[in-house]
């Protein structure tokens, strides 16, 4: 398995044996990642971040992941202080960058924006999330917790909650889910219910699939319930986003009921869809995922550069 | 003696079995007539045949190779080539529906990199051939309405 140079547009570029590959790494990297072993497996690599659109976790795990092991970043958080204030085109954006850096991780508003930097450049791309479309990384993060967690990620019965319509994230994961035979169930309101277009490749994979629209029906016989904000910036118009806001909410109540050892997930940024109550209990996931975004994440930048085969 | 709509042609390519109304389009496609060729263009529509309606084009002087062609099949997948040499049909293929197709539909989705200012060509993957299904190679949305997608 040789992943040196590899671009990571869509996890669908990656075969299963190659997610867990990333995973066994990752695994071995979370003493590094939690500062107890100091590693130089990157130096003198220097990491491009080029954020074109807000993010806390992805692009301080990404910068921390590549300092952890050794390595530098340059990059920018907004593109306001850029040269595409001036009208460059991202093509030219990523040329430039590439002739700086040794690989390039980047967040764009446009769906496709990755998947054509990796056209233009010949360092690896790696894709933080292009608009709609990809977050191969989250992706891993999460299979990495669930495997983490609960064991045998086929084995699991999976609840994908929220937002399943707009949110990037779901979309990855639900394929990714089906790659390995993992039971899942669409929890949404109608409007936000999972593409066809994704459930039907899902289903071609063997996947096992339902759809519910109650939340408590849905964690009665679940082991991960995986829960999305329902993102305002992805709706078109505003009045089917106030429609569906806050119809679901996971609270200890909620959790009464709900199947033993479940554990609560969520990509995070969350509004109102997990209480705060929730934070403190054997339940909450979430804070554990978003550390582990660091461990897949110098997974995945010392398997790309060549750090580890 | 029946009326013949449309002369035969000595030399060139004739395309039959378009779909009625495409044969504009199919021009469009072909990027004829060339703004320097002096060879004559007909173009025939909802002409009746025995499988129905269709459309025909016929280039004179013009030998379209296969690959050229195959662009159509986008539109018109019933498609047939014919290559006349001194009246004579010298060649007949059907249009293939090609792996990739580039530069000829856009995306229909306003938020792909494909729609905004940068240096690449729409670029399309053919997910199924019956019933013709295309994907955006970008941004990975499907073509639903594929004849309003031309550039």
């Amino acid at each position: 398995m040789n992943f040196k140079g590899r671009d990571i547009v869509s996890i669908k570029d990656l075969t299963e044996e190659e997610i867990l590959h990333i995973l066994d790494i990752a695994e071995g990297m979370v003493p590094i990642a939690r500062g107890e072993e100091k590693s130089n497996l990157l130096e003198g690599n220097i990491m491009a971040s080029l954020f074109f659109e807000p993010s806390t976790r992805t692009r301080l795990s990404f910068e921390a992941a590549m300092k952890r092991l050794g390595g530098n970043v340059i990059g920018f958080a907004r593109p306001g202080a850029t040269s595409i204030q001036k009208g460059e085109s991202l093509a030219d954006t990523i040329r430039t960058a590439e002739s700086y850096c040794d690989v390039i991780v980047m967040r764009h508003p446009q769906e496709g924006s990755a998947r054509m930097a990796a056209e233009f450049a010949s360092v690896p791309i790696i894709n933080g999330g292009d608009g709609a479309g990809h977050h191969p990384t989250q992706c891993l993060l999460d299979l990495f917790t669930i495997k983490k967690e609960k064991g045998d990620i086929g084995k699991n019965k999976v609840a994908l909650v929220g937002d399943l319509k707009y949110g990037r994230t779901v979309h990855s994961l639900a394929y990714a889910l089906a790659m390995f035979k993992a039971e899942m169930v669409f929890v949404a309101p109608e409007q936000l219910q999972m593409p066809s277009e994704v459930v039907e490749e899902c289903k071609a994979m063997g996947a096992t699939i339902s759809f519910e629209t109650d939340l408590e029906k849905a964690v009665e016989d679940a082991d991960v319930l995986y829960v999305t904000r329902i993102q305002k910036e992805r709706f078109p118009d505003p009045e089917e986003y106030n429609k569906v806001v806050g119809i679901y909410k996971v609270d200890k109540k909620l959790l009464e009921n709900a199947k033993k050892g479940i554990i609560v997930m969520h990509p995070l940024p969350r509004v109102y869809e997990i209480a705060p109550e929730i934070d403190n209990t054997e339940y909450a996931s979430y804070f554990r995922q978003a550390f582990n975004g660091v461990p897949v994440r110098m997974a995945i930048l010392a398997l790309v550069l060549g750090g580890i085969k | 003696m029946k009326e013949l709509k449309i002369q035969p042609i000595k030399n060139g390519t004739v395309i039959d079995h378009i779909t009625p109304g495409n044969a504009l389009k199919v021009l469009k496609i072909l990027k004829i007539p060339e703004n320097v060729s002096d060879s004559i263009v007909s173009a025939v529509m909802n002409v009746e045949s025995k499988r129905g309606r269709k459309d025909i084009v016929k280039i004179e002087n013009r030998e379209l190779k296969a690959s050229e062609v195959d662009k159509i099949a986008l539109i018109a997948p019933n498609a047939t080539i014919n290559i006349i040499r001194d009246y004579e049909v010298a060649e007949k293929h059907h249009v293939v529906v090609p792996d990739e197709i580039v530069g000829i539909v856009k995306c229909a989705n306003p938020n792909c990199i494909s729609n905004s200012k940068e240096p690449i060509q729409p670029r399309f993957i053919v997910k199924s051939r019956e019933p013709l299904r295309i994907k955006c190679f970008y941004c990975e949305r499907e073509l639903e309405d594929i004849s309003s997608g031309l550039m």
